[in-house]
């Protein structure tokens, strides 16, 4: 998002225009806290689970481990309603494709959580499978990474509090789009 | 215009949808082509393959105690009892005599994976058909078994805790403290599931006289597990073919006649209670002795063919190896009991609406990676 320096001001333009500059630079900082702030406290996940860290990530939305703490307790069906992909458990080759179009269907901004072994690397399935995609960063951009087979809720809860974090440092004028130059492998 | 003009001008057609991959009530990555016509389902055809591991194919590459964890992530919601169904194959081509106190200890923690899977089950079905509370009181009480199954096993839902032989480790000294405990306070919450949604008049209204299977059909099918036992087809594998410390208990095998969606409902929860009662019967009398019988390191069967069939939470899980004499399976097999009932799905669900199709499909109980493998 670029910053014009010099604006075209109408003559009759009601009250004080702030030049660009260090000026204009405080103000977008000042909203990149507060919409990063809004953002990280509400991230709508996906319903996206292919096998067993499923049932882990279903163990951390439930009663004991609750994830909706730190808000991110509104999963959804639909990827156009969503700002995050769990990629829980294995992609195979016929999956990829259509992870990949959940991907793109998805609203900037999107993020996405490897979680457990297979979308990591394949895991358990990285030697001698033949229809095993070997980790979902072969198809999508990946933000965080959860190891464990599966992981505890504890272990995902952390690595979602991590993708918060870096949501935090984010900056509306250096934004950087994961799927850009994704498919050249850039 | 009324309704008879509109039907003489306007011609219906049927049409096709999808329903999944990506599809929250299909449980997984299940892909389901709907021919309807309106809302009613013309045709049901499954298409599999969104999960397809080749874990077939990886067992032939792999020894017989490597194959053990690979069964771990096929029903992961049984995990345990896929591991015994292994085991127990390998087990009967070595003729290896098992001590008691194996046999014992994998009934009591098979019996719990039931109801781990089946709290998971009622959970998760009662929010496919709009009750989103069961789904966190079905999770409340899993998550104390599964923390038994951490104090013994190191793992809470992949547990690897069977090896050819035996077990992996003896139990932990507080497992037979903290499984009574678990069964006096399911004991208290299992009339709580049914005050909560087996007895709700909409529910009830919901369930009932869908997604009908005959018993002929069941057995034509190959339905198993308590889908078989909702239309009064008697396939309990522990009844009929005991293995491990089942015919050292007593226990109903539960039947239903009416073979609708409701009666498949009611079987597994009275099923929670049957479990209940056989963990009841053996947790104060585990044997002494060994926790493992010895066998070699290198495992190699003789040439031959071998089968084991085991009833897990979904129903009835085979294991065929094939075997030549060396070190690793020429063919190994799974009769998965998803797979089976999922090709009854076409059958009960024509006929009826797309809504009544996703209750259907909750009461089938299926897992993908146990379908596609």
């Amino acid at each position: 998002m670029g910053i014009n320096n010099t604006p075209d001001i109408p003559e009759d333009f009601p009250g004080k225009v702030i030049p660009g500059g260090n000026g204009a630079n405080i103000l977008v900082t000042s909203l990149d806290e507060i919409i990063n702030w809004g953002r990280a406290n509400s991230l709508w996940s996906l319903y996206f689970g292919t096998s067993c860290c499923a049932i882990e990530m279903m163990q951390t939305g439930a009663a004991r481990h609750d994830y909706s703490r730190f808000g991110f307790e509104v999963a959804r069906p639909s990827p156009r309603q969503a700002d995050l992909i769990i990629i829980a458990g294995t992609i195979v080759n016929k999956m990829a494709p259509v992870l990949r179009r959940l991907y793109d269907q998805m609203a900037e901004p999107k993020y996405v959580i490897a979680m457990g072994a297979c979308a990591i690397s394949g895991g358990p399935f990285y030697y001698n499978s033949y229809s095993v995609v070997k980790g979902a960063d072969h198809v999508i951009p990946v933000d965080v990474y959860v190891p464990g087979c599966p992981p505890r809720p504890e272990a995902l809860l952390e690595g979602m509090l991590m993708l918060q974090a870096k949501i935090k440092t984010e900056s509306m004028k250096a934004k950087v789009f994961p799927i850009d130059g994704f498919d050249e492998g850039l | 215009m009324d309704t008879t003009t509109i039907k003489n001008n306007f011609r219906s057609e049927e049409y096709q949808i999808n329903m999944g991959p990506q599809h929250p009530a299909t449980h997984g990555v299940l892909r389901l082509l709907l021919t309807i016509d309106g809302e009613i389902i013309k045709r049901v055809e499954p298409d599999l393959g969104y999960i397809h591991r080749s874990i077939e194919k990886m067992c032939e590459r792999d020894s017989y105690q490597q194959i053990v964890h690979l069964t771990d992530r096929m029903d992961y919601l049984s995990s345990h009892i896929n591991n015994e169904a292994v085991c127990l194959t390998v087990e009967n081509a070595l003729q290896l005599e098992i001590p008691e106190r194996v046999k014992v200890i994998r009934t009591i923690i098979g019996e719990l994976t039931r109801i781990a899977s089946h709290t998971l089950w009622w959970g998760v079905m009662g929010m496919d058909v709009g009750a989103l509370t069961t789904y966190f009181y079905g999770f409340r009480d899993r998550e104390l078994i599964n923390d038994i199954f951490e104090e013994t096993c190191g793992a809470r839902l992949t547990m690897n805790y069977n090896i050819p032989g035996g077990l992996m480790f003896d139990i932990h000294p507080n497992f037979v403290k903290r499984t009574k405990e678990f069964i006096a306070h399911f004991k208290t919450k299992l009339p709580e599931y049914d005050l909560l949604l087996t007895g709700n008049i909409i529910f009830q209204k919901r369930m009932e006289g869908i997604g009908i299977l005959s018993k002929e059909d069941a057995i034509s099918f190959g339905a198993s597990g308590p889908v078989g036992r909702a239309s009064g087809y008697s396939c309990d594998v522990r009844k009929h073919h005991s293995y491990s410390a089942y015919d050292k208990v007593t226990f109903n095998e539960v039947l239903k006649t009416e073979g609708d969606t409701f009666a498949r409902y009611q079987v597994r929860i009275l099923e929670m209670w049957e479990s209940l009662s056989i963990i009841e019967q053996l947790i104060d009398n585990i044997p002494e002795g060994e926790f493992f019988a010895k066998t070699n390191t290198v495992i190699k069967l003789t040439e031959g063919e071998y089968y084991q069939k085991v009833e897990t939470a979904r129903g009835e899980l085979g294991v065929y190896i094939v075997s030549t004499g060396t070190k690793n399976p020429y063919r190994m097999k799974f009769r998965s009991p998803g797979f089976s009932n999922l090709s009854l799905l076409n059958h009960i669900a024509v006929g009826g609406k797309i809504g009544d199709l996703v209750a259907t499909m909750a009461t089938l109980d299926l897992v993908i990676p146990d379908i596609d493998r």
